[in-house]
């Protein structure tokens, strides 16, 4: 088990630097350090040394790929790509582009804090929400609340999550004026701002994630097991308690397995619409200001998540399933 | 007065998808196997009430794709015979709509309204007051519109449905009377009323009839109201709906045309050669897929924008420069969404290349291309049917989100992101503004969930591993008799 792990870190390590390649070449090669210079220094007229200046200051002044001019290894070490790949793997984000120049490195980790307590509620809450729906859509298998059921599913996958959000804050926030339409507070105060972001993601994923475990469930239930667990006597909930739903973990660890970078890394649309300062919202800020540090900072952080996530999911495996082995 | 044909890149893809669909639908009437599989979609009665509502929007689409530029007329005393084109880019779509173009207001009116929505300073004889002014266009016909406007409104409505019921009737008669064959229309008439057809039909001519019962009133009253409303600018709503309808499709369809070149050649290669090719492909493949999608997908469109800026000189309209970044987006969700498609096509090529047909034609000698081309692939194309299918709604949904973020459409263009991402500060004011979201939201969730029914309907007659798991009304009857 250790062996295959540390195979999958260094195999994770690989596509690290794969993501890094790629997104420097996205980021630099279209967009020479000069552009952005120019674009965030603003204004009309700008001059080649303030250009310099500004390049100096966040050490975009040295070459991009290869630096013909050093000696020995330091052609390699002396550029842009060597010094920014390098400090990302360290995780040190370093500076944003923007003239208020923020730390990444702090604010991610004060923005993460934040975005976890919107996404760990909301990722628990869904699975229990979502499988016990599809639970009981199971257990009134062909009859009328089966069919309704999945009528609703498809109805509601078929609304787009900013239709929810939008009908939501005006009916919740607006007319009944139950909880405030967007802010934040620490604390326990925090609870008040979460409560209907949580509520309205949870209902936008419903459909999707009901119709997908049923349909897994549905897959289960043919199985030989089953019948021998009916013709034992069992009662039909312990059947669909004791037996599907713990063979149909596998398939459905892989579905919500998924998410989990987006825990840590937020919903952009949701944060953003509730005005909570977490990570999903400082990344939409960065887009709309066009602050190529942070966003290539987050392409980083966000495929480091997905590749300890699917490590984690592979362990999850073998804690659900003695039969799989990790080797 | 002459005008010139313009085909912008979107248009050129989508006669493109439209000549392919074409080629395709011929391919079907003469394969019995492929006829058989799409006799099972047309079987399933959701799916093919959706092929209908989408039919429609296709059409909506393809009159919205054939651009052209009106040429200006000549000014008097202009030396030389050099024509000049206006710059607006008009499509059959405007030119139909051209009432709902021509009536702009100044700014927010209610659906259906003869007066504006906002209290504006007006003279009156002298006088200064604030009141709510009467709108250039909508209702501009009526007299007094206070004692007039419900008759008026009621009798057009009630014209609009007595057309659409006409319509809807002619076209139940013309498919009975198709498939009358030998017996009477009244026969035909009462099988389908039955539902003995073997095709659905009741459904889908219900479907037909709810379409022409919603479209009736809706024609009837565009001429001399506004159906749902007008924005902040003044623009028709509906209008803008309608327009929207193609960018959707574009992006649903143009997205996943944009990924089948790699998804296919690199996941078929994967697949087939194994070894240090399927490595390096599937390192590919993992690698676009562990950055966030949307990251990855605001990073690609922030340089493509920036690049676009930097060279305003290659296009000559507003509408092109839309029009290239809309394409443009496309082929960006193309360039990183391809990795899911490419791992079903490795997954399932690994499989095949060891059947014996396969190794068959290896033995014969059939060089490694030749056999990927004549032999794998035309035994994944259901993959890739049922991929294309279940993607254009969740695309069309992904549009909303992007436009939100601010990477997605231009600004320019007519798009149902564009629309809810407006709408969402005028639910936020005081007074809100709904209509606009309403349309946005109604247009959006009949066209997604009618891609949707079809997908899933295109998947089950398709996929020949997925169980069907569709909840049937009908109760199994009880098998009393056996015991």
């Amino acid at each position: 088990m250790l062996n295959y792990l540390l195979r999958r870190l260094a195999y994770g390590v690989l596509i690290l630097i794969g993501v890094n390649l790629l997104t420097f070449a996205l980021f630099f090669t279209v967009n020479t350090p000069d552009d952005m210079a120019r674009l965030n220094i603003g204004g009309k007229r700008v001059t080649q040394e303030q250009i310099d200046k500004w390049k100096a200051e966040r050490g975009y002044d040295k070459p991009l790929y290869w630096a013909a001019k050093e000696t020995g290894t330091a052609k390699l070490t002396r550029t842009v790509l060597w010094e920014r790949s390098v400090s990302l793997f360290a995780l040190d984000f370093g500076r944003s582009d923007s003239a208020r120049s923020l730390d990444i490195s702090h604010e991610v980790k004060t923005r993460m804090g934040v975005s976890l307590q919107l996404a760990v509620p909301l990722f628990v809450l869904q699975l229990i929400v979502s499988i016990g729906f599809a639970l009981l859509l199971v257990f009134f298998r062909h009859s009328r609340i089966d069919f309704w059921g999945v009528v609703v599913c498809v109805l509601m996958l078929s609304i787009s999550s900013l239709f929810y959000i939008i009908v939501g804050q005006f009916f919740f926030s607006r007319t009944l004026r139950l909880v405030p339409i967007s802010g934040y507070a620490g604390g326990l105060d925090a609870v008040k701002f979460l409560i209907l972001p949580v509520f309205l993601s949870l209902l936008s994923r419903l459909g999707t994630e009901a119709r997908l475990y049923r349909a897994m469930f549905l897959e289960e239930i043919g199985r030989d097991y089953v019948r021998t667990a009916r013709a034992k006597g069992l009662a039909e909930h312990v059947v669909l308690f004791r037996h599907v739903l713990r063979n149909a973990l596998i398939p459905i660890i892989t579905s919500a397995g998924s998410y989990l970078p987006y825990v840590f890394l937020g919903s952009l649309v949701f944060e953003s619409f509730f005005g909570i300062p977490g990570l999903g919202a400082f990344v939409i800020e960065a887009i709309s200001g066009q602050d190529f540090a942070i966003v290539r900072s987050m392409v980083f952080l966000g495929s480091l998540l997905y590749v300890l996530s699917y490590i984690l999911i592979d362990v999850a495996y073998t804690w659900v399933d003695p039969r799989v082995r990790l080797a | 007065m002459g005008f010139k044909l313009v085909v912008l890149w979107t248009d050129g893809v989508i006669f493109a998808v439209l000549a392919a669909v074409l080629w395709y639908a011929w391919r079907v009437q003469r394969s019995p196997n492929l006829r058989a599989t799409w006799y099972k979609v047309l079987r399933d009665a959701p799916a093919l009430c959706a092929a209908v509502v989408f039919i429609v929007f296709s059409v909506i689409t393809v009159l919205d794709s054939v651009h052209f530029r009106r040429a200006l007329p000549q000014a008097p005393g202009t030396p030389g015979t050099r024509t000049f084109y206006s710059i607006r880019t008009d499509s059959l779509l405007d030119v139909a709509l051209i009432r709902l173009i021509r009536s702009r207001e100044s700014t927010y009116s209610e659906p259906l309204a003869t007066h504006a929505f906002i209290k504006q300073t007006m003279d009156v004889g002298g006088e200064v007051r604030r009141d709510y002014p009467r709108l250039q266009f909508g209702g501009a016909h009526l007299k007094d519109p206070a004692a007039e406007w419900a008759g008026d409104v009621l009798r057009r409505m009630l014209g609009g449905l007595l057309g659409g019921l006409l319509a809807a009737g002619i076209v139940t008669v013309m498919v009975a009377k198709a498939r009358a064959r030998g017996q009477g229309l009244a026969a035909s008439l009462a099988e389908i009323a039955r539902n003995r057809t073997e095709v659905p039909l009741r459904a889908a001519l219900l479907t037909v009839t709810a379409l022409c019962v919603v479209a009736g009133p809706a024609i009837a009253l565009m001429a001399h109201y506004h159906v749902f409303g007008t924005d902040s600018t003044g623009n028709d709503v509906f209008y803008q709906a309608l327009k929207s309808i193609r960018t959707a499709f574009v992006i649903g369809t143009l997205s996943t045309v944009a990924t089948l070149p790699l998804a296919v050649v690199l996941g078929i290669m994967a697949g087939y050669f194994k070894g240090w090719i399927d490595e390096l492909i599937q390192y590919l493949y993992t690698v676009l897929s562990s950055i966030p999608n949307v990251l990855l997908i605001a990073a690609c469109v922030l340089m493509v924008q920036v690049a676009m800026d930097q060279h305003p000189e290659y296009f000559e309209t507003g509408t092109e420069r839309a029009d290239v970044r809309l394409a443009l987006l496309c082929v960006i969700l193309g360039i990183t969404g391809w990795a899911s498609l490419a791992r079903l096509l490795r997954g399932e090529t690994l499989k095949l290349r060891e059947l014996e047909y396969v190794q068959a034609a290896n033995a014969f000698g059939v060089s490694a291309w030749r056999v990927m081309a004549r032999h794998i692939f035309p035994n994944v194309v259901h993959l890739v049917l049922i991929t294309t299918v279940l993607d254009f709604s969740a695309l069309v949904l992904y549009e909303a989100v992007l436009s939100y973020v601010g990477v997605g459409v231009d600004p320019s263009m007519n798009s149902f992101g564009g629309m809810i991402n407006l709408a969402r500060n005028e639910m936020s004011g005081d007074p809100i503004v709904w209509w606009s979201f309403a349309a946005a939201f109604g247009f959006m969730v009949t066209l997604v969930l009618a891609a949707n029914l079809l997908a899933d309907g295109v998947r089950d007659a398709f996929d020949p591993r997925s169980r069907v798991f569709r909840p049937r009304l009908v109760l199994p009857k009880p098998t009393a008799k056996k015991t």
